[in-house]
């Protein structure tokens, strides 16, 4: 039997492909956020009866309460630094010309790469060996080293896509170095620099791998602390926490949407 | 020093309503400037002098170094050599936020996170202007510009045409010493661009600004300026007025590149110091310029005839070369009627004749006898380097 590839079958076809496709992606999502109203005391799926009782339990949960401080702590320190660095190396690359730039954003962007429990067991041991303890600056900077890349991308396409003609209409008018920075440059360049903070910190606040290697147990974020409650027990208030997570990662980016638009944030779109 | 200068100047203006924009036109002078970029010398020696509230057009093709010549008066790029005066006061080393120049760019460069109001009121919050006398110096500009109502307006909301338009507001509303123009006119489709030309020329002398215009258009340089610097290759080839470029050309590069013309090969009869006498066909023809010194008699000549001087030949006139209709061309008022003819080292060449006479009286592949209308508008250059 021979199936006639219609337009119109190849119409539906397509259809069911994009829409299994997007189910695919949401599926993990759905099925935590489903388990977490779970009433019973086990991580299943479809839960028999539903409860808001693991809500409860993640809130209170005092391994959760410090994780989730610990992981503002890192996530607000190491974005910021991640943004300073990431956008001024940024600003030199995108500006300067000079013998080993290329040699220069290979390192930068080499956390890309290099799996991320190699940079915490680097630091690790580097930071055994130097007997500086494993406080929150460890933690801060292997964060700093693994969103590096992402700001530097972000301001550097920012950097790209802004018309240098602006900079020198705004000489032109009178306007110093200084001033034209402040006043063209770094204006056109803040979609850049948001979404580059914004993919920092999601990364940060969601970092497990290094993260686990270079905390200790008052300084674990909040995914260690995760991974710590699941190797003891199995009940859904790990779905909870993930829902939660789920809902402010997503509130974070609506507001980001409303102040200047998901084109923008995400880069996608020109700077204009 | 110079910004507290543009503030007194500007509250000065406030006391005689209607004067808030004029200009304080400035004398330019660039002296032997020279701009290499590696290997490349994107600027040769160049000199020239511009008077106060002259209109000078920067023309040639591109890569000719007009641009190079405009960026370094607007302190965009430094110059390896010479110097630049302006008002007599050197500012090669002046960076460009202090030159108080204004400049709009090919493609405007307006700033896209302002409105049209703060766009054209930046210069003035950059020399600190108070800020009532800034509303109303935007405000004289926008309305010099006919975008009194669009102040609020984005620039992207704005018409390319509009677009211009605050640009050049922006860069006059400073009262600057030169007003520089990169191209501004070349992103306008082609009938608005004849409408600015006039708009901006007489923007221009009301305000009595002076100004350095770029472009590759030879028909707008002509149009528009009091004079024209050619341009070929980082090297200045002539500085003349419209006129003088379209008629007496210095060169070969000139007198190809403005206008349209015809190149005859002819002989050298006489050479009275520099006078040529030439021979083509039947004519004798009288070189208007020296630009061919060392002519010798019976030396081969290049001779340039534009269109217009070049006419069908009627009876009894001396015809200089005979030729074969190649095309006609109808253009309104007129016909291009393109001939090919062994006289010419192109084989072609161009003449006009007003478009009523023509159609009826020629036919593609009829032959014709060529003859000059007008012996001054022929140039006689040494033979071309075959």
């Amino acid at each position: 039997m021979r199936i006639i590839l219609t337009p119109r079958l190849l119409d539906w076809v397509g259809r069911f492909v994009v829409v299994a496709i997007l189910g695919f992606i949401l599926c993990p999502a759905v099925v935590v956020t489903i388990a977490a109203f779970n009433a019973k005391a086990i991580l299943a799926f479809p839960p028999e009866s539903l409860s808001l009782r693991w809500f409860t339990k993640a809130l209170a949960y005092e391994d959760f309460r410090t994780g989730f401080r610990n992981g503002l702590i890192v996530t607000f320190w190491a974005s910021l630094i991640a943004l300073g660095v990431g956008a001024g190396f940024a600003f030199v690359i995108d500006r300067y010309q000079f013998t080993g730039k290329n040699t220069l954003e290979a390192v930068l962007l080499s956390p890309l790469v290099i799996p991320h429990f190699t940079i915490g067991l680097g630091l690790l041991i580097l930071s055994a060996q130097l007997g500086a303890g494993r406080g929150y600056v460890i933690i801060v900077l292997t964060h700093v080293i693994l969103v590096l890349p992402f700001v530097l991308r972000s301001v550097y396409v920012s950097l790209r896509n802004l018309d240098r003609r602006l900079e020198l209409a705004a000489a032109s008018l009178g306007a110093s170095p200084g001033r034209v920075m402040l006043t063209v440059t770094l204006p056109l360049m803040l979609p850049g620099l948001v979404s580059g903070w914004l993919f920092a910190a999601i990364l940060s606040f969601n970092e497990f791998t290094a993260s686990l290697f270079v905390t200790v147990q008052r300084t674990q974020t909040l995914p260690v602390a995760m991974y710590n409650y699941v190797r003891e027990f199995a009940d859904p208030s790990m779905a909870a926490l993930s829902v939660m997570y789920i809902a402010a990662t997503a509130l974070l980016l609506v507001v980001a949407n409303m102040f200047l638009g998901l084109g923008k944030v995400l880069n996608v779109e020109n700077a204009r | 020093m110079s910004r507290m200068r543009a503030e007194q100047e500007g509250s000065g203006a406030i006391l005689r309503p209607g004067a808030l924009l004029e200009s304080r036109p400035a004398s330019l002078r660039l002296d032997r400037v020279t701009k290499r970029y590696g290997e490349v010398v994107a600027l040769n020696d160049a000199s020239l002098t511009i008077a106060p509230g002259e209109f000078v057009t920067l023309l040639g093709p591109s890569g000719c170094g007009k641009t190079t010549l405009l960026n370094l008066i607007a302190g965009f790029i430094d110059a390896d050599s010479g110097e630049i005066f302006l008002d007599g006061r050197p500012i090669t080393r002046v960076p460009t936020c202090d030159r108080e120049i204004g400049m709009v760019f090919q493609n405007y460069a307006l700033f896209p996170h302002m409105s049209v109001a703060r766009n054209v009121g930046y210069g003035l919050r950059m020399r600190r202007v108070p800020k009532t006398e800034a509303a109303e110096r935007v405000a004289a500009a926008l309305a010099m510009v006919k975008l009194d109502t669009m102040a609020d307006r984005r620039p992207r909301q704005l018409s390319g045409g509009q677009q211009q338009r605050v640009a050049l507001a922006r860069a006059l509303v400073i009262n600057p010493k030169v007003l520089l123009l990169d191209e501004p006119l070349s992103a306008l489709d082609k009938n608005f661009r004849a409408a600015m030309q006039i708009e901006l020329r007489e923007l221009q002398q009301r305000l009595g600004v002076t100004a350095v215009f770029v472009t590759h258009d030879q028909s707008e340089a002509l149009s528009l300026s009091d004079r024209i610097v050619v341009m070929a290759d980082g090297v200045i080839r002539q500085i003349g007025t419209p006129q003088d470029i379209y008629n007496q050309p210095a060169d070969r590069f000139v007198a190809s590149f403005v206008g349209d013309v015809s190149v005859f090969r002819g002989h050298v009869a006489a050479n009275d110091g520099g006078k040529l006498l030439v021979t083509l066909g039947q004519a004798q023809i009288a070189g208007a310029d020296a630009a061919y010194a060392d002519a010798r008699p019976g030396d081969a000549a290049d001779i340039f005839i534009r269109p217009e001087a070049l006419r069908l030949a009627g009876p009894g006139e001396a015809v200089i070369a005979q030729g074969i209709v190649a095309a006609q061309v109808f253009q309104g008022s007129h016909a291009d009627i393109f001939i090919d003819t062994a006289s010419a080292p192109s084989g072609r060449v161009l003449t006009r004749a007003p478009a009523s006479d023509t159609a009826a009286r020629l036919r593609i592949g009829s032959v014709v006898n060529l003859a000059i209308a007008a012996q001054e508008d022929v140039s006689i250059f040494p033979p071309a380097a075959e």
